[in-house]
């Protein structure tokens, strides 16, 4: 763990740059996020990115697909939004654990 | 008399019953266990299937074998769990009351959740291999297949033992080499997870694996869609891979019963508390197994250390104690990865798999993190303590939690 100063604030990183504290989360530090990412924000991603911090509060699993049930957008939509890997890119500029998607 | 009900005798019910029926006073507590279906399988056994290692007589035995005297067992479908009212209701009409419930109710494979999948070419040149019919057709096929693409695909995260997979392409690898076949078949990997295996070390060790048997990796692949008539498969981002033979491992979701109970999320798994094993909707309620949205494999090990746990905290809850016992995620996994040799790994929600000795630290006499021979006879021996030992919830030399001793940071 190491520590990175993002939009002005010192935020708590992994190595692989993951928020490990979603609380020290901001807007602002989202989009400087995403721009490292290549992606600039619209209302939608900000929508998505509040569901998944809401999901992963409740401790729910992240996965591709639940974000294609939440009404916001489909899984296609959802590529489009955060191209390449959109589930580990997403939960990267929400502040959120990357998704252990696994075992 | 009071009533425990637990639904679904596979692995998880099935342990279950017997370790509550041991424990329960039979004057006092009356024990009842419901399923659909007579027959137990030993799913384990179904990834030496297609290899012609296992026949379906190896992997199926009757239910009521397993089960201890003094338990009423029901072979019916289930229409609801009305949770509130504590009752279940099976589908022709039937009642049954409880005072504690134990939702053992499993996970199942939808592969009609991706289009195209479950077409004309459904085990004919497409074939799942965690149903008894899917790796039957599978063995079928394998017989006159002269070669070519060979394709597996993880459709979706969770599966249940998410390391079969890899043993299934290892063993063909073996399989189509022992045959003189395997300059004919390309074997590719096609995944979801951004390896073959998400916890750091055992992913590196496992993909390393895979790359010396010249089995190709393709992570980060969510499939979208199979086009049976073009013979590829598409990701979302519209990726394709050709096929000529597709071996697939469905979307997995809990049993529809749990979702019409109103007591899932949106795939059925029953939501429960990861370390206590209690429903997050119903104190009453309890979850075992692949039925619940625990964060760790799918996979018998796992249900047996969560037995220990289960039947602690069950009988907190009975006696209106605070809990004393806390899963931790353990898991332990047997590896094949051919030519008679397998792998172990040994892990929990909070530590990945380590390298090292089991169970016993320094002396084994399985190897964790690498391949041996004593792994593969490991795994052999299994389906003996599976049928013998674990499903009649009798002591197995292997704590329930995991243990740091004997293994290597």
């Amino acid at each position: 763990m190491s520590q990175k100063a993002i939009a002005g604030v010192t935020v708590d990183v992994t190595e692989e740059g993951y928020l490990t504290d979603p609380s020290q989360w901001t807007k602002e530090i989202a989009v400087e996020i995403a721009k490292e990412e290549g992606l600039e924000l619209t209302e939608q991603h900000f929508a998505i990115l509040n569901y998944l911090r809401e999901k992963q509060k409740k401790s729910e699993t992240l996965t591709i697909r639940l974000v294609g049930h939440s009404g916001i957008v489909d899984i296609k939509g959802f590529y489009g939004l955060f191209p390449g890997a959109p589930m580990k890119k997403a939960a990267k500029v929400a502040g959120i654990p990357k998704p252990a998607s696994c075992v | 008399m009071k009533k425990l009900l637990i639904l679904g005798a596979g692995t998880g019910g099935t342990i279950m019953a017997n370790k509550m029926r041991k424990i329960l006073a039979r004057e006092e507590w009356e024990i009842t266990i419901v399923d659909q279906l007579k027959t137990h399988y030993y799913q384990p056994g179904f990834l030496f299937i297609p290899f012609g290692m296992y026949t379906h007589a190896d992997v199926v035995k009757p239910k009521t074998s397993f089960l201890p005297l003094g338990v009423n067992i029901i072979f019916a479908e289930i229409e609801k769990i009305n949770a509130p009212e504590n009752h279940v209701i099976l589908n022709d009409g039937v009642s049954l009351k409880y005072d504690f419930l134990i939702i053992a109710t499993g996970t199942r494979t939808v592969p009609e959740e991706t289009p195209g999948m479950k077409g004309p070419s459904w085990h004919k040149n497409i074939f799942d291999f965690y149903t008894i019919e899917g790796a039957l057709a599978l063995a079928n096929f394998f017989k006159t297949w002269q070669g070519g693409e060979l394709v597996l695909n993880i459709a979706e995260i969770p599966i249940k033992c998410p390391v079969a997979p890899l043993e299934f392409v290892m063993f063909a690898d073996a399989f189509f080499v022992e045959r003189g076949l395997r300059k004919k078949v390309n074997i590719t990997y096609v995944t979801p997870m951004s390896g073959a295996f998400t916890k750091p070390r055992a992913s590196k060790m496992l993909g390393n694996l895979l790359e010396d048997k010249n089995i190709r990796i393709v992570p980060d692949f969510y499939l979208e869609k199979v086009d049976s008539e073009r013979k590829v498969i598409v990701s979302y981002d519209e990726r394709e891979i050709p096929y000529d033979c597709l071996v697939t491992v469905p979307v997995h979701k809990g049993d529809p019963l749990i979702g019409r109970s109103g007591l899932g999320d949106d795939m059925n798994f029953a939501k429960a508390h990861k370390h206590t094993l209690q429903s997050d909707l119903f104190p009453n309620i309890f979850v075992i197994g692949d039925a619940g949205n625990f964060p760790t494999s799918k996979a018998g090990s796992v249900v047996h250390f969560q037995a220990d746990v289960l039947t602690e905290n069950l009988l907190c809850a009975i006696e209106n104690r605070p809990f004393t016992a806390s899963f931790d995620g353990h898991a332990n996994c047997y590896i094949e990865t051919g030519f008679g040799k397998g792998a172990l790994i040994d892990f929990n929600y909070d530590t990945e798999p380590l390298p090292g000795f089991f169970p016993f630290p320094g002396i084994g006499p399985f190897g964790l993190l690498k391949e041996s021979r004593t792994n593969h006879y490991g795994k052999l021996m299994f389906r003996w303590i599976y049928w013998h030992i674990l499903l009649k919830g009798k002591e197995m030399p292997i704590d329930s939690k995991m243990t740091m001793a004997g293994k290597k940071m």
